[in-house]
């Protein structure tokens, strides 16, 4: 194994993570806020990479694909909230869990109605297609470079807009206290609203990215959904900064899990077997690793409420 | 009750007079997935089955479809109700090897004859063969068998073979080792399901493969194809067909051309039946057919032929005549081995860009009248 191998997989889980971070801010963002478990998470981010399929063919561009993702996810998101979450704020977890999850099965059934069964086509742009070399020697696909600079900005325009904006303050204000924030003459719903839309918006702009190198297809959005769920749990529920974390976590464990373990095993089995028990451990490798986190931090990493 | 009978019993007489072709209806159950994941497989076995039907014009066929989602427990369900209470006299239509293993067998032992338009899991062509189970597309293992068998005849030495971790995915990688006499690079199992493969990527890069064989059906294929393409790594990439057929390649797009794969049907093989075929199924439903279309289409023809030749209240005249598959097939002329399995010939495609559209062109012959390795096991 060279070191260039080990880098490029390091790279591939940095990637991995911060794909799962724009899942996982919007996720742990209305769990936060609001309370609710939303199964439907996931189907916003099949809207936007949609979306982003359908513009980008049409039109040619691939920017204004993703903008069209970001602008239909966080619309699919506000009309959703206005429509339908609303109404959950109040009920225990599992009417919003069966009321979410048949959300997932409308969305999932509409667009099979408007696309069809079939996969759409979306590719990487010309601009971001092809490797890059990296200093030392390591060939790496300039797209996915690309997925970790745009994670990254999110990040960094997340944490400015919490710690910063009037916005950022009413909503850390309606993490802690939501009774008193309303009190105080703020409107709660239309904070909901907009909160529920700007995490709808970055899961589609998640969907859009990982749509372009993976495949755009109905009921893409659940596997990811459960790893987002793995990521909230082990940064912390409503924490930005433990889905960070919990996130590039996630996805370098995962990555480097299936890349070594086999490996690993190796060391004391014949090849055949070594490979099956190396990559069926390495499949479960993140459950392990959030139980580990729960029994030492049973909150998650950064705990949002003490 | 009482005038029900004589009219039976004089339907029976009249029909007699008529000679042995005569118009018996038939009526048959087709289970397969519409919706959900993999629906695409389906919709094309229903079109090409329906497109058969539709040509023939003949009014004594007639067929209940019924959706089963990609779920064992839904298929088993619509099975026993088409069998019970439609009272189906052939059933069909299963695309997943496992809601075939959950149906099948049991069908079977009530009488009722199936005709596989797609799984082909190798229980079912082995000990668990059955003089009522017909399969009218491919047993699993035979596609990577064809691919081994090329990559010694090309003097391929030395493989990466990658496949998802779950039974038919080890299938397919057994079959590609039993024929294929060189080295393997490295044999990686992947979750079923995963959609990066930049890890695995990695991998073969560093691997010093010369070919790379990967089984990854459905949207795992569409993921892998265009992230491998923007990875920089050209080592060639090869596997069955199921990764590169035409609802695939629609979204894979520039990224596929050049990989080679193995299929028992191609839209340009020489048989007037395939060209038929290709236009009238262009011409129904405005897309290319896939080989799934070939598969439900081929299914059809066989209870067609059959029921020109036999009733199928002879159940034994019935199977005959199915096995005699006396129609010209977009493969060519059909023939079935002892297990009721095609013995077939085994092609070897590359993608292209054909006009605007991708699609696959034959380039040569893996396995000349192929038959799977579970023939000799069937005691039939």
């Amino acid at each position: 194994m060279t070191s260039a191998l080990f880098i490029e997989q390091l790279l591939n889980g940095l990637q991995f993570g911060v794909m799962l971070f724009l899942m996982a801010a919007g996720l742990t963002l209305v769990f936060g806020v609001m309370g609710l478990i939303n199964l439907a998470h996931g189907a916003l981010y099949m809207v936007g990479a949609f979306a982003c399929a359908t513009v980008a063919n049409a039109t040619g561009s691939f920017s204004l694909g993703i903008a069209a993702s970001i602008a239909a996810a966080a619309a699919a998101g506000a009309i959703v909230e206005i429509a339908v979450i609303r109404r959950l704020y109040t009920r225990d977890h599992l009417d919003q869990v069966l009321a979410t999850f048949a959300l997932i099965l409308i969305f999932s059934e509409g667009t099979r109605w408007i696309f069809g069964s079939f996969p759409l086509f979306l590719d990487v742009p010309e601009l971001l297609a092809g490797p890059v070399m990296l200093p030392g020697g390591i060939q790496y696909p300039l797209y996915r470079l690309a997925i970790i600079l745009v994670g990254g900005l999110v990040a960094v325009g997340l944490y400015l807009l919490i710690a910063k904006t009037r916005l950022g303050i009413r909503i850390r204000a309606g993490e802690s206290d939501r009774a008193m924030i309303a009190a105080l003459g703020i409107d709660i719903r239309f904070l909901y609203t907009v909160v529920f839309a700007l995490g709808a918006a970055l899961a589609g702009l998640a969907g859009a990215l990982v749509g372009a190198i993976q495949s755009v297809e109905v009921g893409m959005g659940e596997p990811v959904l459960i790893l987002a769920f793995v990521v909230i749990v082990i940064g912390g529920i409503g924490s930005i900064k433990g889905a960070l974390v919990g996130a590039i976590l996630v996805g370098v464990v995962d990555t480097m899990g299936r890349f070594l373990l086999p490996q690993f095993f190796q060391i004391f089995m014949d090849n055949v077997n070594a490979n099956s028990v190396g990559s069926a451990l390495a499949t479960m490798l993140i459950y392990i690793l959030m139980a580990l986190v729960l029994i030492v931090k049973p909150k998650g990493l950064f705990p949002a409420h003490g | 009750m009482k005038i029900k009978s004589i009219l039976g019993a004089g339907l029976v007489g009249l029909s007699m007079i008529a000679g042995s072709a005569m118009a018996e209806s038939v009526k048959v159950g087709m289970i397969t997935t519409l919706s959900g994941g993999g629906s695409g497989l389906g919709i094309d076995v229903r079109d090409g089955f329906m497109l058969a039907v539709k040509q023939s014009g003949n009014k004594d066929l007639s067929v209940v479809v019924e959706d089963d989602a990609r779920k064992p427990a839904l298929a088993v369900q619509i099975a026993d109700k088409m069998i019970q209470s439609e009272k189906v006299d052939i059933l069909t239509g299963i695309i997943w090897s496992n809601l075939a293993m959950a149906v099948v067998p049991s069908a079977v032992n009530q009488g009722k004859i199936y005709i596989s338009p797609n799984a082909g899991p190798s229980q079912l062509a082995g000990r668990g063969c059955h003089p009522n189970y017909f399969n009218a597309s491919f047993q699993n293992d035979i596609m990577s068998e064809g691919m081994g068998a090329y990559a010694n005849k090309t003097g391929l030495k030395k493989t990466f073979i990658m496949a998802p971790n779950y039974p038919a995915g080890r299938d397919f990688l057994n079959g590609y080792k039993r024929f294929y006499k060189g080295e393997l690079a490295a044999e990686v199992y992947t979750k079923l399901g995963q959609k990066d493969y930049a890890a695995e990527i990695a991998q073969i890069r560093a691997s010093g493969a010369d070919n790379v064989f990967v089984f990854l059906p459905g949207g795992m294929g569409i993921a892998f194809m265009k992230q491998y393409a923007q990875s920089g790594v050209n080592i060639p990439v090869m596997g069955p067909a199921f990764s590169f057929d035409q609802g695939i390649l629609k979204a894979v797009g520039q990224n596929a051309v050049g990989a080679q794969n193995t299929s028992h049907w191609s839209k340009d093989l020489d048989f007037p039946g395939n060209k038929t075929f290709v236009e009238a199924f262009k011409k129904e439903y405005g897309r290319l057919p896939s080989l799934y279309a070939v598969q439900g289409f081929d299914t059809a023809s066989l209870i067609l032929s059959a029921m020109k030749k036999a009733s199928i209240k002879d159940t034994d005249a019935f199977r005959a005549a199915i096995k005699e598959a006396d129609f010209d097939s977009p493969r060519g002329k059909l023939k079935f081995g002892n297990n009721q399995h095609l013995i077939q010939k085994i092609y070897v495609r590359e993608v292209i860009k054909e006009g605007d559209i991708y699609t696959n062109k034959v380039i040569g012959v893996a396995l000349e009248s192929h038959q799977d390795s579970y023939a000799a096991k069937c005691k039939m």
